[in-house]
């Protein structure tokens, strides 16, 4: 098994599969009275926020929590990091009080890389700056295989502010590993150069979301910050919605199996509408209900359990 | 005053020859008390000329000194090192180029020459008092904001035109600021793969194009800074070609190294310009032999240890640089000693208007020369560096050459590979 999961291209098809497969097997627990297994009693897991991610926090403190970890949460308000206490200092200090994994939500990209080379303990990457946020992807990776079936041969389109999200880069990684074809779309502003050089040569790239609707068999929208505006990535929230929203009419494009899903927190009205965030289509409840499964799966593996 | 004869040295890759240094200059023949050194084997270069050295005082003594940084100058074979203005205070003013210019005698180890701020504080809005910098002590010729561009066309266009009445040259920082706001490395598939933001050649290159047509608009002289695009060399040989006066410069790092090094978020390979990819490492050098490029200046770029032991984005940029200067320009040309000498020492030289230095070592020139151990390899090791910073981006790299010794006007900076003091 891998020791950190910085990216998640330190991932292959085998591990990936792997990670899949003990998040099912976490998922059933949940279903039971009692949700909780031994496997990491007197381990330590600390939680290192350096950004307000209350519900990415809480998803891995609910997993540590389901298999018996202790949790620390460590957050950088209200701490001595607000104080300006370097990362280094921060990771010494974590290191000295025994820490076995280190989550970490860092607004800096690298900033997980960084920390595994002054720790001991595992490394967990939960969003780094614009860079990667392997375990969404993994929770997501989830969420179509359990209502699809498979991942390998999927169409996943990912749409929208693909140049800043975290999420869009760890899913086209984690998804073309496992057979996944990925097409990003978004105005050009917002697909960064030479994506598919950088991330998957399989990845496509179009600037026209009602053209490769009918192909799809999921549809990710991704969060557009409509700050993104001020920057002249495009002109306003209305006409990227009319360009880029995915509403009815164009839900209605897909095929009849197809499902749509978001990472959150939606902008409603924005990149989705409440007609489609919440048609049976979509699996964004599902998503979060799963990221607590992923999540235990990553720390139970990476900390040594056996599948 | 002290007298050597060096005997057995290769002046610039020539047959074994003997040369006497008497009282600063080269001399035909040495007196009896000379004290010989055995310089078999060893290449002899003119002193070679920093266009681009942060030497970090005023402001960063923790970071470098004028004395340190002169030390590590000297060990690197410098003669002569340029100054730049980004201190703290800023080398806007005649009192702070004097300072600098003082400590760089008092420390004697390299000629330091003050580079001026174009602009008060570097800010980019009002022209700095160039001509009291150009007729102090300090004899200011080179005007730069590096750190910052000159981005305001019309003031660009000013400072180059005023600065005609001294014989001044502009060295521009060539970066469009709005197409390199919150930039961290070069902008292509490492940094989309990175997730860190681009900094696009373009942003550099079209300064540089609007650069040289002002220049040549106003019959000025440009002095282009640390030039990292195979887009660039285009602009800058085509504006040659028209006859524009413009110089230009790259640093050694941006000869060898590319921004695959940034996967590591290390920021000890953060510097700006950023590292960029192959084939604009493959075109600089190109240009370098050409003359399209016309000098190699360091940018030696001194950072405190807690500058760069953090997350890449809070990281400063810059690497330092003096010291291994000319072994990688040897790994990069190989042993083509002329070239070395133009590109390293005549040409940096004539453009800073450094008379004493890089000129040809004969007789009756100034003593101003280093001796290179050409066959000699060393592994890079940050803790032996005589800068006081150990951001080197060649940590345990093995680079061909090793400076043996170095002489200002006929004394000695570095004997054996150490500095005299």
């Amino acid at each position: 098994m891998i020791k950190h999961l910085r990216s998640a291209a330190d991932l292959d098809a085998a591990t990936a599969t792997l990670i899949l497969d003990t998040a099912g097997e976490m998922a059933a627990l949940a279903g039971r009275e009692v949700k909780k297994l031994p496997t990491l009693r007197g381990r330590t897991v600390v939680n290192l926020f350096y950004e307000d991610s209350t519900r990415t926090r809480i998803s891995f403190e609910a997993a540590a929590k389901r298999l018996s970890a202790d949790v620390i949460n460590f957050s950088a308000k209200g701490s001595s990091v607000s104080k300006g206490e370097s990362l280094k200092d921060t990771a010494l200090t974590l290191q000295a009080m025994g820490a076995d994994a280190v989550v970490i939500r860092h607004p800096a990209s690298g900033a997980p890389h960084r920390l595994a080379q002054w720790v001991d303990g595992s490394v967990v990457n939960a969003g780094d700056g614009t860079h990667e946020h392997p375990t969404q992807a993994l929770l997501d990776a989830y969420t179509m295989r359990s209502r699809l079936g498979r991942i390998d041969g999927l169409k996943v389109a990912i749409v929208g502010d693909v140049l800043h999200s975290r999420v869009a880069r760890s899913n086209v990684l984690l998804l073309t590993t496992l057979g996944a074809e990925v097409t990003l779309v978004g105005p050009p502003t917002l697909i960064p150069v030479d994506i598919a050089a950088a991330l998957s040569k399989t990845t496509k790239v179009s600037y026209d979301l009602d053209s490769v609707l009918p192909e799809m068999d999921v549809v990710m929208m991704l969060r557009v910050q409509t700050e993104r505006m001020q920057d002249s990535y495009f002109p306003s929230a209305r006409e990227y919605s009319r360009r880029y929203g995915l509403d009815g009419p164009r839900m209605r494009r897909l095929p009849e199996h197809a499902i749509v899903m978001h990472p959150g927190p939606m902008n409603r009205g924005m990149e989705i509408t409440p007609e489609v965030a919440d048609s049976s289509r979509s699996t964004i409840v599902e998503q979060v209900a799963n990221g607590v499964s992923a999540r235990m799966a990553v720390l139970y593996l990476l900390l040594g359990g056996k599948a | 005053m002290s007298s050597y004869l060096l005997r057995g040295v290769s002046v610039l890759g020539a047959a074994p020859t003997d040369l006497a240094l008497v009282d600063g200059h080269i001399s035909g023949t040495a007196d009896s008390s000379a004290e010989v050194i055995d310089a078999s084997g060893l290449v002899a270069l003119p002193g070679l000329v920093d266009l681009h050295t942060h030497l970090r005082e005023p402001g960063r003594e923790d970071a470098e000194t004028v004395e340190t940084g002169s030390r590590a100058a000297a060990l690197g074979g410098y003669t002569a090192v340029c100054a730049m203005a980004n201190t703290s205070p800023v080398a806007d003013t005649a009192g702070v180029v004097e300072q600098v210019w003082r400590l760089g005698r008092e420390a004697g180890m390299v000629d330091v020459q003050p580079i001026g701020a174009v602009t008060v504080g570097l800010a980019g809005k009002q022209l700095a008092e160039l001509g009291a910098m150009a007729t102090s002590a300090a004899h200011v010729r080179i005007f730069s904001d590096d750190g910052f561009c000159v981005a305001d066309p019309r003031l660009m266009r000013r400072a180059l035109e005023y600065v005609k009445a001294f014989d001044g040259i502009i060295a521009q920082h060539a970066e469009e600021p709005r197409l390199t706001e919150g930039a961290q490395m070069h902008e292509g598939e490492v940094s989309t793969r990175l997730g860190l933001t681009g900094w696009p050649a373009v942003a550099e290159e079209a300064i540089i194009a609007r650069d040289v047509l002002l220049a040549e608009h106003v019959g000025s002289r440009l002095h282009v800074c640390h030039v990292s695009t195979a887009g660039s060399v285009e602009v800058l040989r085509q504006a040659k070609a028209r006859g524009v006066r413009v110089t230009a410069e790259v640093t050694p790092h941006h000869l060898l190294l590319t921004d695959e090094l940034a996967a590591s978020y290390n920021p000890v390979y953060k510097v700006n310009p950023p590292l960029r990819t192959a084939s604009d490492v493959h075109a600089l050098r190109e240009a370098l032999v050409e003359g399209v490029i016309d000098v190699v200046a360091t940018d030696h770029a001194p950072h405190a240890v807690e500058d760069k032991e953090c997350e890449w984005a809070y990281a400063r940029p810059g690497m330092v640089g003096l010291e291994t200067a000319l072994p990688v320009v040897l790994s990069v040309l190989g042993e083509r000693w002329d070239l070395i000498a133009d590109r390293m020492s005549r040409t940096p030289a004539r453009i800073a208007g450094l008379t004493g230095h890089g000129t040809d070592l004969s007789v009756g020139s100034p003593a101003n020369l280093t001796l290179v151990d050409p066959s000699a390899r060393r592994v890079v090791d940050p803790a032996e560096l005589a800068s006081r910073s150990r951001n080197t981006p060649y940590a345990g790299t093995t680079l061909p050459g090793r400076i043996v010794a170095t002489f200002l006007r006929g004394v000695p900076t570095v004997l054996d590979g150490k500095a005299v003091k």
